[in-house]
């Protein structure tokens, strides 16, 4: 199949990047990322500057895929990554938009490439258990229902790949950091620092310059793990009861 | 900075009083339709009469309109902050704008929030300001002198491109709840799956009804008045 491409090619930081169009030819069993190679040993072959993109696992854990295609984050599928996604889900002589993911809070790096590190300072701050290490605990020694541990599970699935903030127009990273909250919060060992990790969290958000969360909702529908907007609202009661209530301040 | 203003400064407490003011503002136009349905009493005017004037001059009420008066402008003033730093926190646009993952009002209730205030303003021009300066000629039912605000409102009914106006400006709020009415439970935390399809159901059903009834009104004296 031969597609035309239009990929996002900025030098640096400061360049002002603009579209190239390149022609490619692939076949339908690549993965998106798999095109993105074979496009790059054209450039080189030609001597020219591949395209800067990120990758890691290509099995859709790491979530450094980031990329946004056709206005989507990780591509028009439902519920994958980028290097989920298959040349077959295209058409042959389709045109294909490539666009870094646009944020504030995400500076560009390099062409496709952009910093997301703004997300480790909102973990530092806080998505993390206090725990004194040492031997692994006997795995039924703190009993957890059942409904609870799926209910975090399905949170902690949350790869951190920032196709949430990606889909934001507000460049929100609420879903994010409510699915970090969530995943700790609702089990016991997370339960003790409930109070001041909302709290550290939603500052640390705020003062990586994340945008304003008004609920369109894009995000979870953008999300390579699906992470429902319920953990949103968890999030906005939680800061609502720890700023209301507790003790704690950050 | 104390716990409070540390609070509403957050994104969520910036959100918490455009979900607050939003309520407020949602219940009062219901309570609006209220009033505006009396115009339909075939009376000349009279029952619409005697209930603005109940309106303006019973203290409780009056207390609850400067809330209102407040309510009106907080949503107006945080909304426009929060949407020019929304703006600036995205940066950029993409070269494609994806449709399919967000509801067109979701994506735009800056601009229909601009919309209807520019209506506000014409609205309380037109007819507010006219019973709160007293420019309106007076009537008289049963000894009761009260202030003539049907004629008005009748007159602008009447004339096409102000009934179209206000129809235009109905679908703009019908749209602007019917994102706002279920974001302000979300905002607030309040989405489960035990209630939020009632939340969803009930806000779709406001979204239209109510400006489907205050639309009908000038299309009733437009047609047959």
């Amino acid at each position: 199949m031969k597609l035309n491409l239009k990929v996002w090619r900025q030098r640096s930081n400061n360049d002002k990047g603009a579209f190239a169009t390149y022609q490619v030819e692939a076949n339908e069993h690549m993965s998106f990322l798999e095109m993105l190679d074979v496009l790059n040993e054209q450039l080189i072959a030609k001597k020219e500057t591949p395209v800067a993109f990120e990758h890691d696992c290509r099995e859709g854990i790491c979530g450094a895929c980031s990329m946004v295609i056709n206005g989507r984050p990780h591509g028009p599928q439902q519920g994958t990554t980028t290097c989920q996604l298959h040349m077959r889900a295209f058409e042959d002589g389709d045109t294909i938009f490539i666009e870094p993911f646009r944020a504030r809070a995400f500076p560009v790096v390099k062409d496709l490439v952009v910093d997301r590190s703004g997300f480790d300072r909102i973990i530092q701050s806080g998505g993390f258990v206090s725990v004194n290490t040492g031997q692994a605990q006997d795995g039924n020694a703190i009993p957890i229902e059942k409904d609870l541990a799926g209910e975090a599970f399905d949170a902690a699935t949350c790869i951190g790949c920032g196709a949430c903030v990606a889909a934001c127009p507000n460049g929100a990273a609420m879903l994010f950091t409510s699915a970090k909250v969530t995943h700790l919060g609702l089990l016991p060992q997370g339960k003790v620092e409930h109070s001041k990790r909302v709290l550290s969290m939603v500052k640390a958000m705020d003062e990586e310059g994340f945008g304003m969360c008004s609920n369109v909702g894009a995000c979870s529908v953008e999300c390579p793990k699906e992470i429902s907007l319920e953990n949103i609202a968890r999030m906005n009661r939680d800061y609502i009861g720890a700023s209301l209530a507790s003790d704690k301040t950050v | 900075m104390s716990w409070f203003g540390s609070f509403l400064k957050s994104s969520i407490g910036q959100k918490i009083i455009m979900s607050l003011t939003g309520l407020f503002l949602i219940q009062f136009l219901a309570v609006h339709l209220i009033g505006n349905l009396q115009l339909l009493a075939n009376d000349g005017g009279q029952q619409f009469n005697l209930y603005a004037k109940f309106m303006t001059t019973n203290p409780v009420i009056k207390t609850v309109s400067y809330l209102l008066y407040a309510s009106i402008l907080l949503h107006a003033v945080q909304g426009l902050w929060l949407w020019s730093r929304n703006k600036a926190a995205k940066g950029g646009k993409y070269a494609v704008m994806a449709k399919e993952s967000s509801t067109y009002a979701s994506r735009n209730m800056g601009w229909l929030g601009i919309i209807i205030l520019v209506f506000i303003i014409l609205h309380l021009w037109q007819f507010w300001f006219q019973m709160k300066m007293g420019w309106l000629e007076m009537k008289t039912y049963d000894g009761v002198e009260v202030k003539n605000l049907y004629a008005p409102v009748a007159y602008a009914f009447k004339q096409w491109w102000y009934v179209l106006i206000y129809v235009l400006a109905m679908g703009v709020i019908g749209l602007h709840l019917h994102h706002g009415f279920q974001s302000a439970f979300q905002t607030l935390g309040l989405n489960h799956k035990k209630y939020t399809p009632l939340i969803k159901f009930l806000g779709t059903a406001y979204a239209i009804l109510v400006p489907l009834g205050f639309a009908l009104i000038p299309i009733i004296f437009f047609l047959f008045r």
